[in-house]
């Protein structure tokens, strides 16, 4: 009774620290952008734009723990729920983003769109952009598609691991409100975690699933040559 | 036999290197346009006349503790132009690109030079830059979009040369 009491409270603790290291991660570099010097003069437009580019940096990097249940409390299905919620969070917090920018300056806005601008990260905002309209129309028609799941996945990383690289590209080139060292950090577990969860999901788990299948085949098999 | 260390070969290589290293960047010292035409006009740069509005006031400041400063000459001789109005504006600490009190007007002085003192500029859109513009008549129109090194930079300069229109 009690080492199973014990057993539960660490995990409930274990769940608490990654909660914890997850939130900051994300949150950290969101609230330093909120009180950042330079937003002294900016118009509410401008500042909201700002924080929900970094609002969806950060989601980016919740997104792939989501998907493949990683955190405490979300697994399985309700790590999949949730990794919808957080998809439209992500489309929603871009919406804006790309909004509040239109409205702040629309020749700079336009310029970035039109693949003009001189500034040469917006080369990548715009490429994250895109692949986030394929990324919507591949989760919205996925039923009209008529994909077979594994092309559907494998069409679904692909374009996921686009918007990632080019997000991350785009933010590390900015100067802006986000501090440079929080920045790093959340670029960083964005990448690191949507690579290894793409390796886990689509990699480990189908051999580990195949592995165990065919030792039940196996298994069985020798049954049989036993009883017969 | 040994081959001599300077031939024909040898010769034709060094030349050749010599040569490119003249007309490349960052020597150079020959360029074609230079030859031909002297002072090479100042293009306008990309994004430069974003957030203008024509006919920005002449002011005697735009605020305090920041320099936007620069040249303007004329395309050809290069020689200094005085009197010709420079427009300025930036996101500052008082406002973005579209505050009409982020606009303002210097001329040049007789050695060509202008400078404008304002609010310090921050980073805007990603980078921390100013706009300056060239746009009365007697000249092409130049719009310049200097972009400062770093953002704590209490500085920034551009350059103009100046093509009859």
């Amino acid at each position: 009774m009690l080492p199973d009491n014990k057993q539960a409270v660490t995990r409930r603790l274990a769940g608490c620290l990654v909660w914890a290291a997850v939130a900051g991660l994300s949150l950290w570099p969101v609230l330093i952008a909120a009180a950042s010097p330079y937003i002294v003069g900016r118009s509410a437009v401008y500042i909201a734009a700002g924080l929900a580019g970094a609002l969806s940096l950060a989601l980016l990097f919740v997104q792939p723990l989501l998907a493949a249940g990683l955190l405490p409390g979300l697994t399985g299905l309700h790590g999949r729920r949730w990794h919808r919620v957080a998809g439209f969070l992500i489309v929603a917090a871009v919406a804006v983003h790309i909004g509040g920018l239109y409205i702040t300056s629309p020749p700079d806005a336009l310029d970035a769109l039109l693949l003009v601008s001189p500034t040469p990260f917006s080369i990548y905002g715009v490429a994250a952009m895109w692949g986030l309209v394929l990324t919507v129309v591949l989760v919205a028609f996925r039923k009209h598609l008529r994909l077979r799941p594994l092309a559907w996945r494998i069409i679904h990383n692909a374009l996921v691991a686009g918007v990632v690289a080019t997000s991350v590209a785009h933010a590390l080139l900015i100067e802006g409100t986000m501090g440079s060292l929080s920045k790093i950090v959340l670029c960083s577990c964005a990448v690191l975690t949507t690579a290894a969860v793409t390796l886990y999901l689509r990699v480990i788990k189908p051999r580990r699933k195949r592995e165990a299948l065919a030792q039940k085949a196996h298994g069985t098999a020798s049954d049989l040559s036993a009883r017969s | 036999m040994k081959a001599p260390a300077y031939n024909r070969r040898s010769f034709l290589i060094g030349a050749g290197l010599c040569s490119a290293s003249l007309i490349r960047p960052p020597l150079g010292l020959v360029s074609a346009a230079n030859a031909a035409t002297g002072v090479a006009p100042t293009a306008s740069m990309r994004g430069g006349s974003n957030n203008y509005s024509p006919n920005a006031p002449l002011v005697d400041n735009l605020g305090k503790g920041f320099w936007v400063s620069g040249t303007v000459r004329k395309a050809g001789g290069g020689e200094p132009l005085s009197n010709v109005r420079i427009q300025i504006w930036a996101a500052t600490e008082r406002g973005g690109e579209r505050e009409p009190s982020n606009h303002g007007s210097v001329l040049t002085a007789a050695d060509g030079t202008f400078r404008l003192e304002m609010s310090q500029i921050l980073p805007n859109f990603g980078q921390p830059h100013a706009h300056l513009a060239y746009d009365d008549g007697a000249f092409k129109t130049v719009f310049l979009r200097p972009v400062m090194g770093s953002r704590s930079d209490t500085s920034v300069q551009a350059h103009f040369v100046l093509a009859s229109a």
